[in-house]
């Protein structure tokens, strides 16, 4: 169809000191949107502003530092319920016919309570801990813990556990599947995983042959495509994760595009080359709560009870009693996600409008659980926008085991947020299959960078524990004394199980 | 002795480590002063074959063709292995690049010859190391 | 001003204990004296004392002492024990009228006896079943206040300096085996008796001196196994902690206390591999129970005693032990009180119990 008139604008704007540019062409050199071109006879630099998504890898490559990308100031006549992006949506809808579609997390200004916690220090009564001279210890056992201790004829305690995932800091990297991210992403996630002591997470792409090596630090995930599942994949990890729900787009499954299934990603998933990688909306085998049951020791069963079982769910509305479910459903820990959490690609629509913030999530699970005496049963793992090690003390102080964290990961890895992941085409080498852009993540660098961002966490973790008089991360778990809201009202302090700051 | 050396693997092909030689060894403080509206003689240069890039810069050759031709005395190795050029002696006659295995001697405006002397003028890292965003440039001891 | 119990209370505080290892009985007269050179360590808005062994003549009935605010609150309290137990002797708990201790609530005991057919309905053994009674009453019966519970073992607790209070209660007329006592120094409450130490549920009694900052996290756990905590001071959890563990776990005074100060894992990496297996069984199954920041505690029960510090030990306790005696306190001049020769005396490391039981138990 021919549309004559284009009434969308480009988003950026492309500046460029002149004064600065000394025509490397770099920009153009890395710029796969085809943004940037040098034009010989005038010996200048072009940009088509339309391909440009703000991803940033121009500016940051920029030697003389001659770029800036700006937001388009052109304004639309102010409305305030007709907000530009609201009328610029309705231009590209009625342009395409299409879904919006959009990547990462959930932009909208919802509230973001973590932001609205603030964390308690010792003062007089009690003394803060100096973690440069005591011990300050961050291990945790994510799994069941049983209820009832058994001794034999002398007395001696049975040890024996029922399986337990180990981390030595209470912060795991969350799903994200070979084919939504890359090779070497992958390889850098794995590789910090085993360096810092915690684990990875698959997605639901199977397990490149590459990385069955670091099994013990990885989570291998079963989702309703069950793309590359099969029993060395099962037994390959140090727990399996049932997704049965993501926080980007609650209630709706995955489309992996056949462009991104080359041979390597056809192999890990299992499926052929170039086909359609579809994750349908619900586990077809999982219409309630008895089927999840049966997965759960399906899976127990074909890795001979060894491996603990996850199950993950979005943060919907209900998500206490969905939680209070699956912890009777005889899964080890329960993962949530909440509506803020990150993807490679949603509707727009859905990552934007559906499931619940992960704070009062978790805060309802963790006291539903508590008040049904079954919180032993499982662990709480929360994630969905877990950005800082503050976030993370408050989560467990809310009563979280651990975290998932996704994008701050790939943060650290280089991407710059652009929320353009479905278009196959991240100039970072992240959320690509695109060989030619996969090798501008060099998985050494990101290794590094994974485990320089988790040890300032930690040292991070470690400082706030002690000044609140904690050496034991455990003894903060569920400890929710530590934690006042500011500017909250009465129900947002009650489902959070926190007082105000000041009470 | 420690050498650039270059993984093609994670070479982008981005010319970047050319910039930053040029600019090294301009002598000059500021990188648009030293590089606005030149053409640029880098003493490392990027190799495009398609989807592969590779960058090159002299490899210190133990035994150098390039010193064995010298008809000046201005190539020379010092007490490092580096290989290194003394413009004063150049007369600018090019045998070294003739006998340059690699391609690695290049020529500017002055017409005698410049090639890569691991920035030991400059500094000490090699500014194309410093400046490769991907690591594909790095500085290491030689693998025996 | 909230009521105590309506907010979180942390308390500094001075903490003592006497046991005889023979069962020898003794009268409370020099525990009470020890607590005078620690004056300074409480304010005056709480003092209490428990002792073992007190009652030989009712050792088989469950002690109850209550505060009650009045008399109409006494009268249904009562009607509700009626109804589950044979009350063997209902009385006033006799005191001693003296200027330091006023506005005193009425202060009774009972001695009672589950009734069988109450207990065969509920199914449930008596302890678990008067446990629960306790509760009921302490969260469900406003105005009244179950401060003691064991058999043959009674606490005694008022708002005053503890050497004021035990003279108060006359406690040296009493004789027991094992005397802990305790001078409180809150830090937010205009003091109430009922938030005075010792605390206990049946026959485990807790004093305690410090603030853990655990104290939500271990609250949060232990409730989910029926507890209520009502008071919000961290002696109370620890009461329902030494319940739970000692009582209804089964666990050993030495294992509970490798489960509140739990090693520091480089510690275990150390142990032999049975070992190892042990304390992290421990670690991982009650991780929520393990207690953060400064502590030092004595928890009695019946046959004998525990002391314990924070591992880190961020609050001073001192051991002694003379003949067949055994002593605690926060400071070594409130053991000197007691007993100016010791055997031997020292300050027992963090995490690391002094553990007292008596001889052929009691």
């Amino acid at each position: 169809m021919i549309m004559p008139i284009n009434y969308i604008l480009p988003e950026f704007e492309v500046e460029r000191s002149d004064y600065r540019c000394i025509r490397c062409r770099v920009c153009e050199r890395q710029c796969a949107n085809g943004v940037h071109r040098y034009d010989a006879d005038g010996d200048i630099m072009l940009s088509d502003e339309f391909q440009c998504v703000d991803c940033q890898r121009c500016v940051c490559l920029c030697p003389t530092h001659a770029l800036k990308i700006r937001k388009n100031e052109n304004e639309l006549r102010e409305n305030a319920n007709w907000k530009q992006n609201t009328i610029l949506e309705i231009y590209k809808q009625a342009n395409t016919g299409g879904v919006l579609l959009s990547s990462m997390g959930n932009p909208e200004p919802f509230p973001v309570y973590w932001d609205k916690i603030l964390i308690n220090a010792s003062q007089v009564t009690n003394p803060s801990i100096d973690p440069l001279r005591e011990p300050m210890e961050t291990r945790v056992f994510l799994g069941k813990k049983p209820h009832d201790i058994e001794r034999d004829v002398n007395g001696n305690i049975n040890t024996e556990l029922p399986p337990q995932v180990e981390l030595q800091i209470p912060v795991m990297f969350s799903a994200m599947s070979y084919g939504s991210i890359s090779y070497n992403a992958h390889q850098s996630l794995a590789t910090a995983a085993e360096a810092l002591g915690i684990c990875y997470n698959t997605g639901e792409g199977g397990l490149h042959e590459d990385f069955y090596q670091y099994g013990k630090n990885t989570i291998v995930q079963v989702a309703s495509g069950r793309f590359g599942v099969y029993k060395d994949y099962l037994e390959a990890g140090a727990a399996i994760e049932i997704k049965m729900g993501q926080g980007a787009k609650p209630g709706i499954g995955g489309h992996l595009p056949g462009t991104k299934v080359g041979a390597d990603v056809s192999k890990t998933r299992m499926i052929p080359e170039g086909s359609d990688a579809i994750s349908p909306a619900p586990h077809h085998d999982i219409y309630s709560i008895e089927d999840l049951r049966q997965l759960v020791f399906s899976l127990k069963e074909a890795t001979d009870y060894k491996k603990p079982v996850i199950v993950k769910v979005a943060a919907v509305h209900n998500i206490a009693a969905i939680a209070s479910g699956i912890a009777r459903s005889g899964a080890d820990i329960i993962a949530i996600d909440g509506f803020r959490g990150g993807t490679g690609a949603a509707p727009t629509r859905i990552r934007d409008n559906v499931g619940i913030p992960i704070e009062l999530a978790l805060a309802a699970v963790d006291k539903r659980l508590r008040d049904e005496g079954i919180r032993q049963n499982v662990s709480l793992v929360v994630g969905g926008s877990v950005r800082s090690a503050s976030d993370v003390i408050k989560a467990i102080a809310l009563g979280a085991d651990a975290c998932y964290i996704a994008t701050s990961a790939l943060l650290a890895l280089g991407c710059h947020l652009c929320r353009t992941c479905q278009s196959g085409k991240c100039n970072w080498g992240i959320a690509t299959q695109d060989p030619e852009l996969v090798k501008r993540l060099n998985p050494e660098t990101g290794k590094e960078r994974l485990v320089n961002l988790l040890t300032a966490w930690k040292h991070e973790i470690k400082e706030m524990m002690g000044l609140m008089g904690i050496n034991s991360i455990e003894a903060l778990r569920g400890n929710r004394l530590m934690l006042r809201g500011v500017g909250l009202n009465e129900k947002e302090l009650e489902i959070l199980g926190i007082s105000h700051a000041g009470e | 002795m420690k050498r650039v050396y270059v993984n093609e693997e994670w070479c982008l092909g981005c010319h970047l480590c050319e910039y930053n030689c040029a600019y090294s060894n301009s002598g000059i403080k500021d990188m648009v002063k030293a590089l606005k509206g030149k053409t640029i003689t880098p003493r490392i240069h990027v190799e495009d074959g398609g989807k592969i890039h590779y960058a090159v810069s002299c490899r210190h050759c133990e035994d150098p063709l390039c010193i064995k031709g010298c008809i000046s005395g201005a190539l020379t190795k010092d007490e490092n292995g580096v290989v290194t050029i003394d413009h004063d002696k150049c007369v600018g006659c090019l045998t070294c690049m003739l006998l340059c295995p690699y391609g690695c001697i290049t020529t500017d405006e002055n017409e005698t010859v410049l090639k890569c002397e691991l920035c030991i003028k400059n500094g000490g890292i090699p500014a194309c190391v410093q400046g490769c965003p991907n690591r594909a440039i790095i500085f290491e001891e030689a693998e025996e | 001003m909230k009521r105590e119990g309506e907010f979180r209370n942390p308390s500094g505080c001075a903490i003592a204990a006497v046991i005889s290892k023979e069962g020898r009985r003794f009268s409370a007269e020099k525990i009470i004296e020890s607590m005078i050179p620690m004056h300074d360590r409480s304010n005056g808005l709480g003092g209490g004392f428990a002792g073992y062994g007190i009652y030989p003549k009712y050792k088989d009935f469950f002690a109850f002492h209550l505060f009650f605010d009045d008399r109409h609150i006494k009268k249904d309290v009562e009607e509700y024990l009626k109804e589950r137990y044979e009350i063997v002797l209902s009385e006033e708990i006799p005191t001693r009228k003296i200027p330091e201790i006023t506005d005193e609530p009425i202060i009774w005991r009972y001695f009672l006896n589950p009734l069988k057919s109450v207990l065969r309905s509920a199914q449930l053994d008596e302890k678990e079943f008067t446990a629960r009674v306790v509760m009921h009453i302490n969260t469900k019966m406003n105005g009244a206040y179950v401060f003691s519970s064991g058999k043959n073992m009674g606490a005694f607790k008022a708002v005053g300096f503890p050497e004021d209070v035990g003279r108060f209660y006359m406690l040296d007329e009493y004789a027991g085996y094992s005397w802990t006592s305790h001078g409180r120094y809150p830090t937010n409450t205009p003091g109430w008796w009922g938030g005075s130490h010792p605390f206990g549920l049946l026959d485990y009694s807790v004093v305690h001196n410090g603030e853990i900052s655990s104290y939500d996290a271990n609250r949060r756990f232990i409730e989910m196994f029926g507890y209520k905590c009502t008071l919000q001071t961290d002696t109370e959890v620890m009461a329902y902690i030494a319940d739970f563990l000692l009582r209804r776990k089964g666990l050993t005074p030495k294992e509970m206390a490798e489960v509140i100060a739990a090693p520091f894992w480089s510690t275990i990496e150390k142990k032999d591999e049975a070992e190892k297996a042990r304390l992290t069984y421990f670690r991982t199954i009650y991780s929520s129970l393990l207690m953060t920041g400064p502590f030092s505690i004595v928890v009695g029960y019946t046959g004998g005693l525990m002391a314990l510090n924070d591992r880190l030990k961020l609050r001073s306790m001192v051991a002694a032990e003379k003949d067949d005696m055994v002593y605690i306190a926060s400071e070594e001049t409130a053991i000197r009180v007691m007993t100016p020769e010791v055997d031997k005396i020292w300050s027992p490391a963090g995490g690391e119990p002094v553990i007292v039981n008596v001889k052929d138990g009691v």
